[in-house]
């Protein structure tokens, strides 16, 4: 199932990224090229397999309850673009 | 003057001790070196004398004793070093600078290590070229129109080219072990939660891992033993205790079952894609003769399902650097569009600028494989195999200790040969990626040149938390090997 150029702006609107045309030409044209690769996985019968998420098998870690003091304020925000009053600023949200 | 920084890290201890150096003349050797060779390698993303040589003067201040003391040590571009640019090779981290060091730097410094500088990597460490770095491509020291591997290409180029004695990289899918084999150094990939990733930009949570990249054996030992152990700081970091690896360093095979597996260096792992198979296969047969003749059991194994590591991985792999990347948005740090009038508008802007074209591509495919409609087909579907893969390890090392393979299918390849054809690209990395996907331990080192002069590299995969056996197999080919080591003109 062929991915065409809108499938391509789709996802990269959800991923937030803004292409150009050449890219969504070019990113569709080299995914159909990967996928079509990557069809080899359905030769697989994985019915009963357990999916893998993680290489070691983990449980939950607990730490104890023990206040530590935080990055600062300032170090948090000196590689901010835009900084305003201790906080970082972007554009205008609510119209 | 120059010398210091040609030695192995156990050589230049010695030295230290006998003529009493300072990190100030151990700074001056790297600046000399750097000055004679950096033109033609381009290994450094971030490299300043000035720094490097305050830095040196405070080392000597503090005259620290520890296992690393004075020694040069490169650090990979995505690893934080507080205060010191950390770009990832990106243009959407220009300029940043972190306000935490990683745990592995922190251990360096304790060690009394002298940090020099920040490797090139391809972006985001999405490459097996370095040639996606925002910067320039990296050289390969045996040859300048080849690529040196990635994408820890920086680290494993500066090894190989002397501008340093130790280097730390990372590898999601090779990204240590290929870089060194193409470049005749040792790179080692640490069993999953034997490094804490704390400090180091994430890219496949579940396949990333610190490692060292060193000019032998018993460097890689001392590099491992520092950076080694658990860490509260990550939840994913292993509580086991670490081994002092130097006792590994044992000249002796005898006894040890090394499986080969069926499957490797031969086509039918790469299915009906033309990839360039040289003369690797050779080299390995040459050092699974002098292994066998030193004792070693060579045992036949199969990994049935290693064929399907390279869609594994990159369903895997671009699924978790999707969600990881999303972070870079032109808020907190590095690059923002300015000219945006909306949040929204910001966001894209940000990421289609800042993003490199490999970065845009696998954010994308890995948003694919998770998105509603697909998650099942792709990346539910690739968590299955992986498990198979796993099971595939499990089953061989019933047979055999210690598996043995080529580290990549080929030496070094001519820069642009494969930047056209991504799946061409990711398919360099078929012998490096099941190690990642099982989370077992490999290590990579030199076992010869192809006949145009080119480094070929050996690989050795072991059980999990066996780093031990890595090193003491390692430490017995290298020092059994038969053939004369030259190192790259420059």
């Amino acid at each position: 199932m062929p991915i065409k150029k809108d499938v391509i702006r789709y996802v990269a609107d959800l991923a937030r990224i803004g292409l150009s045309q050449q890219e969504e030409k070019l990113f569709a044209e080299q995914l159909n090229h990967i996928l079509a690769y990557m069809e080899q996985l359905n030769m697989l019968d994985t019915k009963d397999i357990e999916p893998m998420s993680h290489a070691v098998s983990m449980g939950n870690i607990l730490r104890k309850d023990i206040a530590r003091s935080p990055l600062s304020n300032d170090d948090a925000l000196k590689n901010a673009p835009e900084r305003e009053e201790g906080f970082f600023k972007v554009p205008k949200i609510i119209e | 003057m120059t010398e210091f920084v040609k030695y192995s890290a156990s050589r230049l201890k010695e030295k230290i001790t006998q003529d009493s150096l300072t990190a100030s003349d151990i700074a001056s050797s790297v600046a000399v070196r750097y000055d004679k060779v950096e033109e033609k390698v381009k290994g450094f993303a971030h490299f300043n004398k000035v720094v490097l040589s305050e830095r040196a003067k405070e080392l000597d201040k503090k005259a620290i004793s520890g296992a690393l003391s004075k020694i040069p040590v490169v650090i990979k571009d995505n690893i934080c070093v507080k205060d010191e640019l950390t770009t990832c090779s990106s243009k959407i981290l220009v300029g940043f600078r972190p306000p935490y060091d990683a745990t592995v730097i922190t251990k360096l410094k304790e060690s009394g290590a002298l940090l020099l500088g920040k490797s090139n990597m391809d972006e985001f460490a999405f490459g097996s070229s370095c040639e996606t770095s925002c910067y320039a491509p990296t050289n390969n020291p045996y040859d300048t129109e080849r690529v040196p591997g990635g994408s820890s290409g920086g680290s494993a180029a500066l090894v190989a080219a002397d501008e340093t004695v130790l280097a730390l990289g990372s590898d999601t899918g090779g990204s240590i072990r290929q870089p060194a084999s193409l470049c005749g150094v040792v790179g080692m990939k640490p069993t999953y939660g034997r490094v804490s990733r704390y400090g180091l930009i994430a890219f496949g949570s579940s396949l990333d891992q610190i490692g060292p990249i060193t000019k032998d054996v018993n460097d890689c030992a001392a590099l491992l033993n520092v950076i080694s152990g658990y860490d509260p700081m990550d939840s994913t970091s292993a509580d086991i205790p670490v081994p002092d690896y130097m006792g590994s360093l044992v000249d002796n095979v005898k006894g040890l079952r090394i499986g080969i597996p069926k499957e490797y260096d031969t086509e039918s792992m790469f299915f009906d894609k033309k990839v360039p198979v040289n003369e690797t296969g050779v080299k390995i047969k040459e050092a699974i003769k002098l292994l066998k003749d030193l004792g070693a059991e060579v045992v036949d194994i199969s990994l049935p399902h290693v064929k399907y590591a390279v869609s594994v991985y990159y369903i895997v792999g671009c699924s978790e650097a999707s969600s990881n990347l999303a972070r870079f948005d032109g808020v907190e740090y590095g690059y923002r569009d300015k000219e945006a009038s909306s949040l929204i508008e910001m966001y894209k802007k940000t990421r289609g600028k800042g993003l490199g074209s490999e970065a845009k591509r696998r954010i994308i495919l890995g948003t694919y494989t998770l998105s509603s409609g697909y998650y099942d087909a792709y990346y539910l579907k690739a968590q299955k195999v992986r498990n198979l893969i796993k099971q595939d390890f499990d089953n061989a090392f019933s047979r055999c200790d210690i598996i043995m393979t080529s580290t990549s299918p080929e030496t070094a390849w001519p820069k642009g040969l494969k930047t056209k054809d991504p799946l061409l690209m990711y398919l360099s990395d078929i012998f490096t990626i099941p190690a990642n996907l099982a989370g077992i331990p490999a290590i990579s080192l030199p076992c010869g040149y192809d006949s145009q002069g080119l480094p070929v590299g050996l690989q050795f995969m072991a059980k999990y938390f066996d780093e031990e056996l890595l090193i003491r197999a390692a430490y017995t080919y290298q020092q059994n090997a038969g053939w004369k080591r030259k190192k790259p003109e420059l």
